[in-house]
């Protein structure tokens, strides 16, 4: 869509968009291109000299079964919080949707978790799982359950996906129940009168009319869960124990800022851009929506 | 303009009495969305709640794990203390709750004048390589700081930007979700209304300040929401630019109050996740409506 009406001149709209296009170069595009530079070369052992090695990191990189651990633990990851959390926040979205009383009261309480930061959400989690301390890991722990997620690599996992798909539950809410909305109430008036009841109901006309929803929200969850979630895991289990909670963000962190080795934390970065490239463009070309990830 | 209102709330009201009706003839309550809600509601109220609760206790009957559900009316002063008195590997909460506030508020309104201004120019301008400019834009999209960490570290500390407050603001000010969605609503704008103020002899400015602004007014209300609770829940950003205890924003306290766990009070580690929830949580309560709104229909 095009305007037809518009000003004059263009030295005035070249100052507008002048400090977002600094920004955007100085602190986006800048990096982005370092870290493709610097995916392609490395440094000697002494740190005294970088050559241009070509693709060497990256086939040192997926050469690495520590990596392609990373990146199977990552898929199970996000797959699991992207279900988890849409899983619940549809039922809750379905059951707001009704005309009962009180659903103003329920939206509010759905919809503030939004303002949880992931970091946040892990400290919650904390809170009711730490064996020692919180009341859910004690209950597991008195009841026999030998739990200890700073321990048990397993458990750690589900720990960051429930604490991960928990945060995410009030965004996905809030467009379901926004998608039901928009379901235009005769459709839904027809197939009750033509006598289709409940789920059957619900998995005929109301599911299909939903599907662009689903898949918005299928593409949105997954870039949250490779990459929003961070915070979580970090305060969560930092990784650990050992790398049981080592997603590839993680992996990309303790690589390049704790253990600094520049060459392999650029080419995973590389790998993660276009991984993100093609979740976007993926999201653009069939949806024609935006993420919100700032 | 008026007929315009009237005819909405006739819309309004008829809406209402049918769902009215559509109670009444339904007859019996809804139990299983009840319940189902009112699961959902505790799922997320239960964790506050303990919160809240063992913000007051005593940090030995704690880690005694004797934890009640019952707040302690004395403990209350444990929000003083946190708030003025650092912890073992932190500084006093009121200063990180400042930076916070800070680093939220700049990022919000940063965010929002850059991208108005880039998405005024965009949709109400021809200029060369406008498309040009629109596209690089775009592309920040496609590259959070999670897939960038150490060569945008680099680029800070070439800067002298490490360990600043405007690092830990500008560089997050950049904004294409914001430019687009700005970029729509400007589109959006009748014809009539930009041909009709140029008639009247205004100019560019003129135009954004007396119409363009007001008639977005909500957007950027809505806008606002989610950039505050973007800004205010930064962790990996901080994390890797500030390393001056100075600089800690709360989230990062918090975290750093965890991580020492054989010394943990954890009382005051609750209260101060008390703190850190209130202002975003604030935030999107006060502003639900236009945030609910802004988030999922400002972007068709």
């Amino acid at each position: 869509m095009e305007r037809r009406t518009i000003f004059p001149g263009w030295k005035l709209p070249a100052a507008l968009v002048l400090p977002q296009l600094a920004l955007t170069v100085v602190f986006f595009l800048w990096p982005a291109g370092q870290a493709i530079w610097s995916s392609l070369t490395q440094a000697d052992p002494f740190g005294i000299r970088t050559q241009f090695v070509g693709l060497d990191n990256f086939t040192d990189l997926f050469a690495d079964p520590l990596y392609l651990d990373s990146i199977a633990r990552s898929v199970f990851f996000s797959a699991a919080v992207a279900a988890l959390s849409m899983g619940v926040a549809l039922a809750l979205a379905v059951a707001a949707d009704r005309e009962i009383s009180f659903r103003g009261a329920y939206r509010v309480l759905l919809v503030w978790p939004y303002a949880i930061a992931p970091a946040m959400a892990a400290v919650l989690w904390i809170l009711l799982l730490h064996p020692q301390i919180g009341l859910v890991g004690r209950w597991l722990n008195g009841i026999g359950v030998a739990w200890d997620y700073k321990l048990n690599g397993a458990q750690a996992m589900l720990v960051v996906i429930l604490a991960s798909a928990w945060k995410q539950i009030s965004y996905n809410f809030i467009f379901f129940l926004a998608g039901l909305q928009s379901i235009p109430r005769g459709v839904i008036e027809a197939a009750r009168m033509d006598g289709a009841k409940g789920f059957f109901r619900f998995r005929t006309v109301v599911l299909p009319l939903l599907m662009p929803t689903v898949f918005f929200l299928l593409v949105v969850n997954l870039v949250y869960a490779s990459f929003d979630t961070f915070g979580t895991i970090q305060a969560l289990t930092g990784g650990g124990p050992g790398k049981a909670t080592e997603t590839l963000v993680v992996k990309v962190y303790r690589d390049g800022v704790v253990n600094l080795d520049v060459g392999s934390s650029s080419a995973q970065s590389v790998v993660l851009m276009l991984g993100v490239i093609a979740l976007t463009a993926l999201q653009f070309r069939f949806l024609g929506r935006r993420s919100d990830s700032g | 303009m008026i007929e315009h209102t009237r005819q909405r709330m006739i819309e309004h009201t008829r809406q209402r009495m049918i769902e009215h009706t559509r109670r009444r003839m339904n007859g019996r309550t809804d139990w299983a969305a009840h319940l189902v809600l009112c699961l959902g509601a505790l799922l997320f109220l239960l964790p506050i709640w303990l919160v809240l609760v063992g913000a007051t206790l005593e940090p030995a009957a704690i880690a005694r794990g004797e934890f009640s559900l019952i707040p302690r009316l004395q403990g209350l002063g444990v929000y003083a203390s946190v708030l003025t008195e650092g912890s073992p590997g932190a500084g006093p909460v009121w200063r990180m709750l400042l930076v916070s506030a800070g680093m939220a508020l700049a990022i919000a309104c940063g965010k929002i004048v850059i991208s108005v201004l880039s998405a005024y120019a965009v949709a109400f301008f021809r200029f060369p390589f406008r498309m040009a400019a629109f596209w690089v834009i775009f592309i920040t999209l496609m590259l959070p700081v999670e897939v960038r960490i150490i060569p945008t570290y680099t680029v800070m500390s070439d800067l002298g930007l490490i360990n600043t407050f405007p690092g830990l603001t500008v560089p997050l000010i950049a904004s294409a979700t914001a430019t687009l969605l700005f970029r729509q609503v400007f589109l959006a704008v009748p014809d009539e209304l930009v041909e009709a103020a140029r008639m009247d002899g205004a100019g560019p400015w003129r135009f954004l300040r007396d119409i363009l602004l007001p008639v977005s007014a909500a957007n950027i209300a809505a806008l606002f929401v989610i950039l505050f609770v973007y800004g205010w829940n930064q962790y990996l950003w901080p994390l890797l630019v500030a390393t001056d205890p100075k600089l800690d924003t709360i989230v990062i306290g918090i975290v750093k109050m965890i991580g020492t766990e054989t010394q943990t009070e954890w009382n005051r580690v609750m209260a101060t996740a008390v703190l850190a929830l209130v202002p975003p949580v604030g935030v999107v309560i006060l502003m639900q409506r236009w945030f609910v709104k802004g988030l999922t229909e400002g972007d068709k």
